[in-house]
This record gives C-alpha cells, structure tokens and sequence, in this order.
C-alpha cells in the first residue's frame, strides 16, 4: 500500500468550490496525509524538519493548488525553495527523494481547449508545469502528469462533485497501488484513469 | 431572642434546609417542596423546635418574594412589560374577577352570607407567587407559554391585593372583638388624606421609584462601584430594595410591586448584571426561610381533628381554581399542555392569603374558627402544589403529548445575547482584541470592574457589563455555558488563576485564553493547565527589535525571519521549564535557565539566531560546484533559484 501526502495550497480555502469538494471527498480516503500548507504555516514561516519527516515518511507527493498565473500559490514555492535542501534533496547526497512519485492536483479556470499552442494560452498544461517536472527530475522522482479540474468558474456543484470523486479515486488507486505507472507517462491527464464522471455516478 | 438563641435557630434552619433540600432534589420533588419538608419536620408536629414564632417568621421572610420580584422586574425590560399587557390585565384579570364569582358561590351555599363569602372568594382567588415562580423557574418553564402566562396573572394579582385591602373594612358584619385601631394592619403616611390625596401619594411615589431609578441610582451605582468593595455594592443593592419596600408601605402599596418596578426600570442599565448576582443568593435563603415558615405553620392537630373537612376543602379548592384556570387557558388560546402546567401551577392559594385572613379577623368579616381551618387548607394547598406539578409532569403530559420544548419567541431571554466570545477585563490588552473582534463582527460579551470604562464604552455602543468576572453567577448570566471562548485579561494574576479553576469546574466546554504578564506569570498559567498564554510583553519588544534591525541595514525579511525564530526558541524554553512543578526544582531550573540565557546571549554577539536559519543557504552548493568544477554546470541543469541570485 503507498503512503500519499496531500500537500494542500490555497489562499483563500473558505472561497474555493472546486477545492472543497475535492477536500471533502479525498479526506474520505483513509490512510492518506492531507497537509495543509496556509493552515498550517499563515506567516509562511515553514517547518524545515517537520516538512522533510513528512516526505520521508510517504511514497507519493500531491501538490494540490489552483493553478495561479501558470503556476502554484506562493506558499507552494516557499515550501520548494526551504524543504528541498541541497545535499538533501538533490546535489550531493541528495537522494531522500528518489524514487517517490510527484504529480500536481490543479484547477484552472480557463477550458481546456485555451490550454494549446493555437489557444490563448499558447501552452498546455503540461507545459505550464515545467517547472514541478524538472524539480522532480532533479531530487530523482518521478513526475506524472497531472490531474486537472477545468473550467471551474462555470461547473455547476453536480459536475463539481463528479471532479472531485473522480479525484478521490485517483488519490484511492494509487494508495492502493492499481495504478502501473509506466503506462501513465504519455498520458496528457491523470484523470483518464479514471472512467469518465457519468459512469462514476452509480 | 437572644444571640445565643437566634443562632441555634438560624443552625436548625439551615440544617433543615441543607438536609432536606438535596434529599427532596434527589427525589425529583424540586427545592420548594423541599424546604416545605423540612418546615414540617422541624415544625411543632415532629421536631417541634419551631413553634408559635412560624407566623411572624413566615411575615420576615416574606420579603424573599419582594426580592424575587425585584429580579423578575431586572429582566423585564420596559418594552417587555408593555407587551405583556394583555395578558396581564385580560387572563390576570378574569382569573381573579371568575375566580373570586365562583367561590363565593360555593361560599355561600355553604352558609356563608354574601360579605364572608365575598371575602373568602378574594383571598382564595390569589396565588402564591413565591412557589409558582420558584418552581417554574427551577424547572425551566418560564420562557414557555405556561410561565409566561403564569407570570402575568401573578402580577395582576399582586396589584389586586390593593383594592383587596381597601375593600375589606366595608365587608364586616360584626364588631370585631377587639376594636383598638381599625386600621393598625397599614397604619402609614397616607393615614387621614383624603381618596385623592391617598392617589396623589401613590403616583407620587411611582413617579420617585422611577425618576431615582433612571436619574439618581445609576450615578449612586457607579460611585459605590469606584469603591471597588464588593460588599458595599451589595448593601447598596440591598438599601435599594428595603428603601423601595419602605416607601411602598408607607403609602399603602405592596412592597414587591415596587421593588417590580424599581427591578423594570433599572432592567436596561449596566449594573443589572452584578444586581441579580448580589441579590439572587439573598432572595434563595428568603424564599427558602419563608417555605420552611409555610411548612411549620401547617396545624397538624387541627388536620387531625377534622381530617376529612380540611382535605375536603383542599381538594375542593383546587378542582375550583384549576377549572377556573384552564378554562381561562384554553379561551387565550394555550396549547393542552402549556395550559395543564398552568392550571396545576396556579391551583394553590397564596401567601396573601395569610395576611387577609387575619386582616379580616381583625375587621370582624370570619369568625376564628373558619379561619384556623382555611389558613390550614392553605398551606396545605401551598405544600401540594410543587407536587401536582411533578404529577402533571410524570403522569399527565406524557399521555396528552406534550411538546414543553417550544419556547415562545417574544419572551424575555436571560441574557439578551448569546455571544460566542467573551472578554473578560477590557483594559489595554482586552479591549484590543474586542476592537480586533469587532472589526470582524465576532460577537462579545463584555466583563469589566471598571465603572468608569463600563460606562464609556456603553455609550460608544460596546456591550459592556459590569461586575467581577471571575465570579461564577455572572459568568452564568454572561451566558458561559453557551460561549465558546473566553477572553481572561483581567490585571491581576490571582483573579486569573481563580477564574480559570471556576470555569474548569463549571464550564469545562469553555475554551480559555489567557494573558499573561510576564514569564513567571505564563508558567503559572501553564501550570494551572492553559494551552493558550499570551505574554504582553513578548510580540511587541521583538517586532521592535526587528525594527532596530531594520534600520540598522538588515533587510526587513530577514529580520522578520530571525524575529520568528527567536519566538519559537523562546516559546519552546518557556513550556520546558513551566513543566517542572517542584518548586526547589523550579529554582534550579530557573538558574540553569539563567546559565542558559547568559548562553545564549553570548552566542547571539555571534550571530546564533540568524546562523541558525539554514533556509536559502548556498554555501553547500557553491563548495559541490567549486570541487566539481564545470562538470556540475554541464551534467545537471542549473540549480533552481540559486545560482542567479547567488550572494
């Protein structure tokens, strides 16, 4: 069974739809670590020790966090830049992370059509995330492709609600290790995975 | 009676009371039967240690009821009271009119002529005040219909007993035997005026209960409460009372009605708060005093001689009122059960009763013998009530359904706030908070000792109540078993820690910050068991230090930073040491943590605190990349965020 850790990031938790349903349905998952960063840490004052302990102690990280301006919140970055240490993470003797699995848990406002090079993003998500995906390369995990809410400021709560379950049981796959991760690579979502909402429902 | 001897009675008193009291709690029978209890036990039929005396007794202590209705008038405010209205002169008024039509009746089919009957009618149409209220009020249904309607028809009655009073000297029928002074049961200032005079007095001295109390005792309140004696508060609240009560009498009106309205019109002022918590214990041992009076008074001989009379007549009493009783209920449309509580509730007959039927002795309107029997039927009626209550409860409700749950909105709440937080001392650091909590519209109850600060506060539109807050019957009204938080910021630390103690022991849902103004203080507090201690001093001399940082050329992250740190480490040291409760330990702590200190300080000239952020350090990664030369540049890609902004 893998140990996942939630790593949670979001400003304004108490205004967010999608992320509270997503919360709601993966705090039903047992046995997993759901961390939240803001709560945790309001002055973003992060607890290097205990936030090592913590991935130390887990098989797959999630950062879970709006996709702000391309990106993740501040606190998320703040996290990245303390926690994984030279000498720790990567350079010399840096191996605590290798071999761990690293994917993002977005919501972005924007359809998913916007997100492609003749779109008015001009980039995929994918993309987007270069950043996370060269920071696992560089601690030695391995980046899978995220999962992505899409659209969030026009879903209705029922297709808020099949996202976040279809999210839940992503989380649940993968505690309970059904998911071959070698087939994972050359998917665009992680949410394939997973049926598509209108069969989850029953 | 000498001191000797009033202390042995006041110990049997309070002896009874302490005995039977629980035992009768116990039982599910509720305080007032309880003291009734005890009354008989220690009355001349069993114990006999209280003998002729129970009848002036029961006169003294009957100033409990002027104390319970100063209270009711507290938490009734004006507005209250004039919506109350109806049911005060229609269901108060057509009890006492019916009530007194039917039994009159009866009286006179007895064999009564028209004045007696009339006479017994009036008195019987009363109703105890002292145990209808005591036993609605412990059972929690005064906020119910049946306790509201209950109230309003007791206050009619009250004010009826006037009338009552005039009325009587034109019912004799006889000479009475002893025709000393007529009028010695109210010899009083109106004596000789004239009827508009007499009406003129009264209204007058309305007008003063009302004009003093908006205008003369608020300022007399606020300079006793800047004695900061306790005490003195409290005989002042108890002057306000006896000098209402005494100016009552002496124009011929009943004391409880004008301590009523003196309780109304103080129910809006700041000090209402610390009034019912000064008075309650007093009006309790009152009240308790006067059942145990009712109790010993009841003629066990004279029952036993004519067993079947006397509960005849109780019984007959009873079915008279009560029908009388729920037949008004169901016309003012009280639902089945509210109207059975207030049928039962009201069925006995009342303290005034005591006091007519020797007023009409006197006036020559019932022979003696009459009166032996009716004044036992009455106590007796008096020790059923809190009976039939339970009865009604246990074996009546259940069957008819009863949702006693539903309470009326418009009544009068205990407190006229159910706020989440309370702050308990506004000075300097409470009233931060309260202006932090405000600013976000988090609801606070207000606790301050402070007249002055109390009053300007109110003005500025705060809810600020005065009194002492580590006391726990105003921490009760302060509504701290609905609270979640409390606010400890009371000056000084004794007050603190025996506040904490009292709610721990009263309201351990309450959750408790507390303030502390130093160190020592903080373990003190850890030590009593707080998780949340704020030192007053710690946040603002290290945000200056940052400060002085600051402009001395550190970058203002980094200060923060080191501020951060420095609190932690500070913090952490803080909860080592409150955790050793020894106090010959403590002292050793306390001087290694002195060594430790001077430790620290040694290594904070080198720089301790800021060296001990590791966070953003490249020193590791310059000396990997100088040892590796270029072959790290080529083989990995550049380090994120280190290079470009290397130092």
């Amino acid at each position: 069974m893998a140990r996942v850790l939630i790593l949670f990031a979001h400003p304004a938790f108490e205004k967010s739809r999608v992320h509270k349903a997503m919360v709601k349905q993966v705090l039903k998952v047992e046995g997993i670590t759901f961390h939240d960063l803001y709560e945790s840490y309001p002055d973003f004052d992060i607890d290097l020790d205990r936030e090592q302990e913590l991935l130390l102690q887990h098989d797959v990280i999630v950062f879970q966090h709006p996709f702000y301006w391309y990106s993740c919140p501040a606190i998320l970055k703040q996290w990245e830049d303390l926690v994984l240490e030279h000498g720790w993470a990567y350079g010399r003797g840096g191996t605590k992370l290798s071999g761990k699995i690293l994917f993002n848990a977005i919501t972005a406002g924007g359809r998913e059509e916007i997100y492609q090079e003749s779109g008015y993003n001009r980039f995929t998500i994918k993309q987007l995330l270069v950043p996370f995906e060269q920071t696992a390369q560089l601690c030695k995990m391995i980046y899978l492709p995220p999962f992505v809410i899409h659209d969030t400021h026009r879903m209705n709560p029922s297709s808020i609600e099949l996202g976040a379950l279809r999210y839940k049981q992503v989380i649940e796959d993968f505690k309970n290790d059904k998911i071959i991760q070698k087939d994972l690579q050359n998917l665009k979502y992680l949410n394939e995975i997973i049926p598509a909402p209108s069969e989850l429902k029953n | 009676m000498d001191q000797k001897d009033f202390l042995f009675q006041a110990m049997i008193y309070l002896a009874a009371a302490v005995v039977m009291v629980p035992v009768a709690k116990k039982l599910g029978l509720g305080s007032v039967l309880g003291y009734l209890l005890a009354g008989i036990v220690i009355g001349p039929a069993f114990l006999g240690f209280i003998g002729q005396e129970g009848q002036d007794l029961m006169h003294f202590a009957e100033f409990g009821v002027v104390m319970m209705l100063f209270l009711i008038g507290l938490e009734l405010e004006p507005e209250l009271l004039w919506k109350l209205r109806k049911p005060i002169l229609g269901l108060g008024g057509s009890q006492v009119v019916l009530t007194t039509a039917v039994v009159t009746m009866i009286a006179m089919l007895f064999g009564f002529a028209w004045q007696p009957a009339l006479a017994i009618g009036m008195i019987v149409s009363l109703s105890s005040t002292a145990i209808v209220l005591q036993t609605l009020n412990e059972k929690g249904l005064m906020k119910l219909a049946a306790g509201q309607s209950s109230f309003s028809v007791l206050l009619f009655q009250d004010v009826a007993v006037i009338p009552m009073l005039a009325l009587f000297p034109l019912l004799a029928t006889y000479v009475p035997p002893e025709v000393a002074d007529a009028e010695h049961h109210t010899k009083t200032l109106v004596d000789g005026l004239p009827g508009w005079g007499h009406t003129l007095v009264v209204l007058g001295s309305v007008g003063i209960i009302i004009l003093a109390g908006r205008y003369l005792i608020k300022p007399l309140f606020r300079i006793v409460a800047r004695t900061r004696l306790r005490e003195l508060f409290t005989a002042s609240a108890l002057l306000l009372i006896v000098g209402t009560a005494v100016l009552m009498t002496q124009v011929g009106l009943s004391p409880a009605l004008g301590t009523f309205l003196a309780g109304v019109v103080l129910a809006n002022s700041e000090y209402k708060h610390e009034l019912e918590s000064d008075i309650e214990p007093f009006k309790g041992l009152f009240l308790g005093l006067f059942f145990i009076a009712v109790g010993a008074s009841i003629d066990f001989a004279l029952i036993l001689q004519q067993p079947l009379t006397v509960f005849s007549l109780v019984a007959l009493l009873i079915i008279v009122k009560g029908l009388v009783l729920y037949l008004l209920g169901k016309i003012f449309k009280l639902g089945t059960d509210q109207n059975l509580i207030f049928s039962f509730a009201l069925s006995q007959v009342g303290e005034f009763a005591f006091v007519l039927f020797s007023y009409s002795l006197t006036e020559g309107i019932l022979p003696k013998p009459t009166i032996d029997i009716m004044i036992a039927v009455v106590a007796i009626s008096m020790g059923l009530t809190p009976l039939l209550m339970v009865l009604n409860e246990r074996y009546v409700q259940p069957r008819i359904g009863s949702c006693t749950e539903v309470p009326v909105d418009k009544l009068p709440d205990n407190i006229d706030e159910k706020n989440p937080v309370i702050i308990a001392g506004f000075g300097n650091f409470g009233s931060t908070v309260g202006r932090f909590l405000r600013a976000h519209k988090i609801g606070t109850t207000i606790l301050d000792i402070d007249s002055d600060r109390v009053d300007l506060l109110r003005k500025m539109g705060f809810k600020v109540y005065y009194g002492d807050a580590s006391r726990y019957d105003l921490l009760v009204s302060a509504g701290a078993d609905t609270a979640k938080l409390i606010i400890i910021t009371l000056e000084p630390p004794d007050k603190r820690l025996e506040m904490i103690e009292t709610i721990k022991k009263h309201f351990p849902n309450l959750r408790m910050l507390v303030r502390a103004q130093n160190r020592f203080d903080a373990y003190d507090l850890m030590n009593a068991g707080m998780l949340h201690v704020y030192r007053e001093t710690i946040d603002t001399s290290v945000r200056m230090g940052v400060d002085v940082m600051k402009l001395l050329g550190y970058r203002a992250y980094t200060a923060q930073r080191a501020a951060r740190t420095f609190l932690k480490i500070d913090e952490k040291n803080l909860r080592k040491l409150s955790a050793i409760r020894d106090p010959d330990q403590y002292i050793l702590a306390a001087k290694e943590k002195i060594e430790e200190l001077e430790q620290i300080i040694q290594a904070e000239r080198g720089d301790l605190i800021l060296q001990e952020d590791g966070a953003w350090d490249e020193e590791s990664l310059i000396a990997e990349m100088q040892e590796n030369g270029v072959r790290l540049l080529t083989s990995s890609a550049p380090e994120p965020g280190s290079q470009e902004n290397g130092s």
